[in-house]
C-alpha cells in the first residue's frame, strides 16, 4: 500500500513489535499504573477506615464459625455489606462501615444476594431459629431456596489446632495477644458456658462476646455452635451510640 | 509414542530433569501433608495430590525411556495443541454441566442433595465458575496461544518438554482446585478460590507458560510480533501479576489447607475486585482477543481491518481495564474517590472495547457472504457481536445510579453470561472448529449441518439465559426498593426470591440448550478426528505441520 504510515505506528513497529522484552515491560508498566493509584493509598490514608468503638478480634469460636461459613461458600449467596440506600438501611440496619471488616481476612462483602444480606444478622433471630433454619431452611421460611445443612448439628468442631489459626491471623495483622493464643482452645468451651470459671478473663479478652451454648446441646462442641456464634456476632460489635458519621475523621 | 516420522527427541535434557525435580518435590510435600496435615480436608486432598505427582513421575519415566519428548525444529509442535483442544472440549462440557446443575438447584432447592454436604450450591458454584473460566477458557487460551505463536513466528514452540509441563501442570491445577472445593477447601475470593498450595503450583506452571511463550517469540523468524501475540502476552503477564498479589496469604501450617489473606476488609475487597475485574479483562478479554485476531482473519482470508486501530485499542484497553475494579464496590465502605475512579474508567473502557469489536467485524469486509456459507464464521462473528453488546452493557452497569439497582441481582449474572456464553464460548468454539480439521489434517468437519445446529441451539440458549436474567435482576432490584403507600417496604426478602422462580427455570433451560450445543460439537469433533469426514469444506484451507524454511 502506498499510504504513508504515521510516525507513531513506525515507532511502535520498530520498538514494541521487534523487541519482546520491551513489549513485556511496556505491558507491565501500563497495567501497573491503575492498580497502584487506586489500591496503594488505601493502606496509608487514615480516612480509609473510620474511628469507632467496639471492634475486637473474633473469639476462637466465632473465627471457627467464620471458617465454616467460608468452607460452605455462604458468600456465594449472601452479602455482608449494607449500602447507604434508604431501603437497605430500613431492611437490614445501619449501613456497613469499613471498620466493621477491619479484622476480616478475607473480607466477606459478597457480590450477590440470592439470600438476604447478613452484615447485621447478629441478634436478629434466636439461636433456635438459626439451628432450625440451618438444618432445614424451608421449615422456617417455606419459600426459601437455601440448601439444608443438617450435618452441622452433628459434626464435632475440630478446634484442637485453633491456636495456629489465630497465630496466622496475628501475622497478617489481627491484634491477638499471646494470652489470647494460649487460651484459644479453652476459650472455645469457655464461650459455650455462661457460668464458666474463666468468665471474667474471657470477657476481658473479648469484651462483649456473647457466652452461651449456641447449638442447644451443652454436651458437645459442634460446627453448629461455631457457625451460630459467628452469625450472632455479625454487625453487633460497633457501638453506634458513640459513632459520629459527620465527624471529620469519618468523612471520606 | 512411536518414532515413525523419524523426528528428533530431546533425550534426558536439563528441562526434563528440572520437571522431574519439581514433580518429585511435589510428591514429597504431598506425602508430608498426608502424614502431618492439621485439618481433615487436607489429609484427604493430599492423597489426591500425591497420586497426581506420582502419575507425573510415571509419565516422565515413560517419556525418558522412550528417548524424551519430540523436539524437532522442522515441524510445529501440534501434539500439545491437539491435547489442548481435546481438554478444552472436555472441560467445557464439564463446566457447563456444573452450571446447569446449580441453575436447577436455584429453581428446585431439593437438588442440593442433603446427605452429601459437597453437593450444595455454595460448594458447586465455585466449581462451575472455575471450570468454565479456568478449565475451559484457560485450556482454549493455552492451546490457541501455542498454535498461534508457532505459526506467526514461523518456528517450533520453545522449551522442549516445558510446553507439555504447562499443559499437564495446568490440568493438575484444575483437578486440585475442583476436588478442593468439593471437600470445602476454599479461600472464598471469587474466581481465586484455590488455597495457597494450589496457588503456588499455578504460579510455577504460569511462569513456565510465560517463558515458553517468550522463548518462542525470541526465536521467531518473522521480523515483527503479530498483533494476536501482543494480546496473548498481555494476558499471560497481567494474570501472573494479578494472581500473585491477590493470593498473598499466610498459611496456618505448612501442610494444612487453610490460609488467611494478607489483606483485610476494605483493602482486601479492592485487591480482590482489582483481580476479579481484570480476570475478566485479561483472561476473558485480552486472551480471547488474541484468538479473534488470528482466527477471524485466517478463516475469512482477509487482513485485519486496521493496523493502527489495533495499536490504539491494544494499549488503551490494557491501560484502562486495570482501573475498572472498584465498580464492583459501589456504595460499599470503599472510599468514594476510589468508586468514582473505577466508574469513570469503566465508562471510558467502552471505547477501546468497541475498537476491538470494530476491528474484528470489519475484517470481514469483502467476505460478508461467508456469514451465509460458513457456520464457523457465523459463530466467530456473533461472538464479536456479543463482545460488543456486553462491553456496552458493562459500562452502563458501572454507573453508580444503575449499579444501585443492578448490584447483588441476577442482572449481573446475566451480563456475565452474555460475555461468557456469547463472546468467550463462541470465539473458543469457533477457534476449535477451525483447529480440528487443520490439526488432524481433515478436509472439513464431519458434519457442517451439526455445526449449524450447534450455532442455533446455543444462540437460542443464550437468549433465554440473558433475557430471563434481565427480567429477574431488574424485577428483584425494583422489588427490594419498593415502598407501599404507607411508606413501608412493600416486599419481604423471601417474596422477591419467590418471584424469581420462573426466571430461574427459563435460565436453566437456556443452559441446557447451550450444553446440548457443546455436546453436539463434541460428537462432531469425535467423528472428525476419527476420520469420518466425507464432504470437503471449501472454507478449510489445509495447514501443513512443516515449519517453512528460512
Amino acid at each position: 500500500m502506498a499510504q504513508k504510515q504515521s510516525r507513531w505506528s513506525d515507532l511502535h513497529k520498530t520498538l514494541f513489535e521487534k523487541n519482546s522484552l520491551i513489549l513485556t515491560v511496556g505491558i507491565l508498566i501500563t497495567v501497573s499504573i491503575g492498580g497502584i493509584v487506586e489500591i496503594a493509598p488505601l493502606f496509608y490514608l487514615d480516612s480509609t477506615i473510620e474511628e469507632v468503638d467496639g471492634m475486637r478480634p473474633y473469639t476462637p469460636l466465632e473465627q471457627a464459625g467464620r471458617d465454616i461459613y467460608i468452607r460452605e461458600g455462604c458468600y456465594n449467596c449472601h452479602s455482608q455489606m449494607v449500602r447507604p440506600l434508604r431501603d437497605e438501611v430500613e431492611r437490614y440496619g445501619h449501613y456497613s462501615l469499613a471498620a466493621e471488616s477491619m479484622y476480616d481476612h478475607p473480607f466477606q462483602w459478597g457480590s450477590k444476594r440470592t439470600g438476604p444480606d447478613l452484615a447485621r444478622v447478629g441478634g436478629k433471630y434466636s439461636d433456635e431459629w438459626h439451628r432450625d433454619h440451618l438444618i432445614d431452611p424451608q421449615s422456617v421460611v417455606p419459600e426459601s431456596i437455601m440448601p439444608d445443612y443438617p450435618f452441622l448439628a452433628t459434626a464435632e468442631l475440630d478446634y484442637a489446632n485453633i491456636a495456629a489459626n489465630l497465630r496466622a491471623l496475628r501475622i497478617v495483622g489481627v491484634p491477638y495477644t499471646e494470652e489470647m493464643i494460649e487460651a484459644a482452645v479453652s476459650d472455645v468451651t469457655t464461650q459455650l458456658d455462661p457460668y464458666a470459671m474463666d468468665y471474667d478473663a474471657f470477657q476481658a479478652r473479648y469484651p462483649g462476646a456473647v457466652m452461651r451454648d449456641f447449638d442447644g446441646d451443652p454436651s458437645r462442641v459442634t460446627e453448629m455452635d461455631a457457625l451460630v456464634a459467628y452469625l450472632q456476632v455479625l454487625g453487633t460489635m460497633v457501638d453506634f451510640s458513640t459513632y459520629e458519621a459527620q465527624a471529620d475523621e469519618n468523612l471520606r | 509414542m512411536s518414532n515413525a516420522q523419524g523426528l528428533k527427541r530431546v533425550g534426558t535434557d536439563p528441562g526434563t530433569a528440572a520437571v522431574f525435580i519439581i514433580t518429585f518435590l511435589g510428591a514429597l510435600w504431598s506425602l508430608f501433608a498426608a502424614a502431618y496435615a492439621p485439618d481433615a480436608a487436607m489429609r484427604g486432598q493430599s492423597w489426591l495430590l500425591l497420586g497426581g505427582f506420582l502419575t507425573g513421575i510415571v509419565m516422565l519415566v515413560g517419556t525418558i525411556a522412550g528417548g524424551g519428548v519430540i523436539d524437532d525444529k522442522r515441524e510445529y509442535n501440534e501434539n500439545v495443541v491437539k491435547a489442548g483442544v481435546i481438554a478444552t472440549m472436555f472441560w467445557g462440557i464439564a463446566g457447563l454441566l456444573a452450571g446447569v446443575v446449580i441453575a436447577f438447584q436455584l429453581a428446585f432447592p431439593m437438588l442440593n442433595l442433603e446427605p452429601f454436604g459437597f453437593t450444595s450450591f455454595g460448594r458447586l458454584r465455585p466449581l462451575h465458575t472455575s471450570a468454565v473460566i479456568f478449565a475451559f477458557g484457560g485450556n482454549a487460551l493455552i492451546a490457541t496461544s501455542f498454535y498461534v505463536v508457532q505459526r506467526t513466528c514461523r518456528t517450533r514452540i520453545a522449551g522442549g518438554i516445558w510446553p507439555w509441563f504447562v499443559f499437564w501442570g495446568y490440568q493438575f491445577f484444575i483437578v486440585m482446585a475442583a476436588t478442593g472445593y468439593l471437600i470445602g477447601i476454599t479461600q472464598s475470593k471469587e474466581y481465586a478460590e484455590p488455597e495457597w498450595y494450589a496457588d503456588i503450583w499455578l504460579t510455577i506452571v504460569w511462569v513456565a507458560y510465560l517463558l515458553v511463550f517468550l522463548g518462542t517469540l525470541w526465536k521467531r523468524k518473522e521480523p515483527h510480533i503479530y498483533v494476536a501475540n501482543w494480546f496473548y502476552l498481555a494476558f499471560i503477564v497481567t494474570i501472573a501479576v494479578l494472581h500473585i498479589v491477590n493470593n498473598l496469604s499466610m498459611p496456618v501450617s505448612w501442610f494444612g489447607s487453610r490460609s488467611y489473606s494478607l489483606f483485610a476488609g476494605v483493602q482486601d475487597a479492592l485487591t480482590q475486585w482489582w483481580y476479579g475485574h481484570n480476570a475478566v479483562g485479561f483472561f476473558l478479554t485480552a486472551g480471547f482477543l488474541g484468538i479473534m485476531y488470528y482466527f477471524i482473519p485466517k478463516r475469512v482470508q482477509r487482513p485485519v481491518y486496521s493496523y493502527r486501530l489495533s495499536i490504539i485499542h491494544f494499549w488503551s484497553l490494557i491501560f484502562i481495564y486495570i482501573w475498572a475494579g472498584p465498580h464492583h464496590l459501589h456504595y460499599t465502605a470503599l472510599p468514594e474517590w476510589a468508586q468514582t475512579l473505577g466508574m469513570t474508567f469503566s465508562v471510558m473502557l467502552w471505547m477501546p472495547s468497541w475498537g476491538g469489536m470494530i476491528n474484528g467485524l470489519m475484517t470481514l469486509s469483502g467476505a460478508w457472504d461467508k456469514l451465509r456459507t460458513d457456520p464457523v464464521v457465523r459463530m466467530l462473528v456473533l461472538s464479536v457481536a456479543f463482545y460488543g453488546m456486553s462491553t456496552f452493557e458493562g459500562p452502563v452497569m458501572s454507573v453508580r445510579a444503575v449499579n444501585a439497582l443492578s448490584h447483588y441481582t441476577d442482572w449481573t449474572v446475566g451480563h456475565v453470561h452474555s460475555g461468557a456464553l456469547g463472546w468467550v464460548g463462541f470465539i473458543s468454539f469457533g477457534a476449535v472448529y477451525c483447529l480440528v480439521p487443520w490439526l488432524w489434517k481433515r478436509k472439513g468437519m464431519f458434519s457442517k449441518a451439526l455445526v449449524d445446529w450447534h450455532f442455533w441451539i446455543a444462540t437460542f440458549g443464550i437468549l433465554l439465559y440473558i433475557t430471563s436474567m434481565w427480567v429477574a435482576g431488574i424485577m428483584q432490584g425494583l422489588m427490594w426498593r419498593a415502598y407501599n403507600e404507607l411508606g413501608f417496604l412493600e416486599f419481604s426478602f423471601v417474596e422477591t426470591v419467590e418471584a424469581m422462580h420462573i426466571s430461574y427455570i427459563i435460565r436453566a433451560l437456556g443452559g441446557v440448550l447451550y450444553l446440548s450445543g457443546a455436546i453436539i460439537m463434541a460428537y462432531n469433533m469425535y467423528r472428525t478426528i476419527k476420520g469420518d469426514v466425507e464432504e470437503e469444506d471449501e472454507n478449510v484451507i489445509p495447514q501443513t505441520s512443516a515449519v517453512p524454511a528460512e
